[in-house]
């Protein structure tokens, strides 16, 4: 899922808003990720986070044969 | 309808305005909202009313005849969506779409003209505002034309794979694009380029190099 550092965040809550599978939700004012399989990876979230709190990390592999 | 004076003083073109003059500004203003997914603004269009965000995020993007779309920038909160289109009469050169629900404060072509015309300040600041987006472009221009910015995307993808079974270091799209010395948005163009020529595979959180010798004679020729 995507990764929120805490210190960064200023709790804009701009990823929420463009979140489309309810991934990032508000927990006691705190912006958090939830655990869902319903993220597709679509780094919208880490494209409007104004302070790079927010990141989605890609692992990259090289395919065998 | 109500806006905020404040929201008004945190708009880059209204920024060193008095609150009196800002309280008649902000007569001249109405709202306007959108939904995720929405086109606020379509490319080729006329616009009669320029767009600050008051809420939200929005993306500002071109598509090309094949249907090809380049992000050139994500608009937030103050940021002004169609200035361009705005002060020069012609139609609007981008598209712009609502990323989640937005909130938009809009101000009528004539009535921002006399704004202008009555208050000086405003007008510098708006030159300030479109030198900068003209800046930006520049170096979205400058990246967006050279083929060595994928040279050095392929690079560090090359650099950083791993072979599947041992742990390797995962990268942020904004890390590439530190790392390449460019922008996000170039980064994630690039990645789209390579995988519709087959060299590459976007799956979920991974990027799948699926054709190794051909990055790496992408490399050679960018260097």
């Amino acid at each position: 899922m995507p990764l929120i550092n805490q210190e960064k965040c200023n709790q804009c809550q701009l990823c929420i808003s463009v979140c489309g599978c309810g991934a990032i939700v508000m927990v006691n004012n705190v912006v958090t990720v939830v655990e869902t399989e319903d993220c597709h990876w679509c780094t919208t979230c880490e494209a409007v986070c104004p302070t790079g709190a927010l990141t989605c990390s890609f692992e990259i592999v090289v395919e065998e044969g | 309808m109500t806006i905020d004076v404040a929201f008004l003083k945190s708009i880059s073109y209204f920024s060193g305005l008095n609150t009196t003059e800002l309280d008649i500004i902000e007569k001249a203003f109405s709202e306007k909202t959108a939904q995720r997914g929405e086109v606020i603004l379509l490319e080729g269009e006329l616009s009669d009313t320029l767009f600050f965000v008051a809420a939200g995020a929005v993306k500002i993007f071109k598509t090309s005849t094949q249907g090809k779309e380049q992000i050139l920038s994500i608009a937030r909160l103050g940021d002004a969506l169609n200035d361009i289109s705005i002060f020069d009469g012609g139609v609007n050169p981008v598209s712009a779409q609502a990323l989640g629900p937005v909130v938009l404060h809009g101000i009528k072509k004539d009535r921002l003209q006399g704004i202008l015309q009555q208050y000086p300040k405003v007008a510098l600041n708006a030159s300030r505002v479109l030198a900068g987006k003209t800046r930006q472009l520049l170096t979205l221009v400058e990246d967006l034309s050279f083929r060595h910015v994928l040279g050095r995307v392929v690079k560090i993808l090359l650099t950083h794979a791993g072979d599947g079974t041992t742990p390797v270091q995962r990268l942020t799209q904004q890390e590439m694009a530190a790392m390449a010395g460019t922008a996000r948005e170039v980064v994630a163009r690039s990645l789209k380029v390579l995988e519709e020529q087959g060299h590459i595979r976007l799956e979920h959180h991974r990027i799948v190099i699926t054709d190794k010798k051909s990055l790496q004679e992408i490399v050679a020729e960018s260097a």
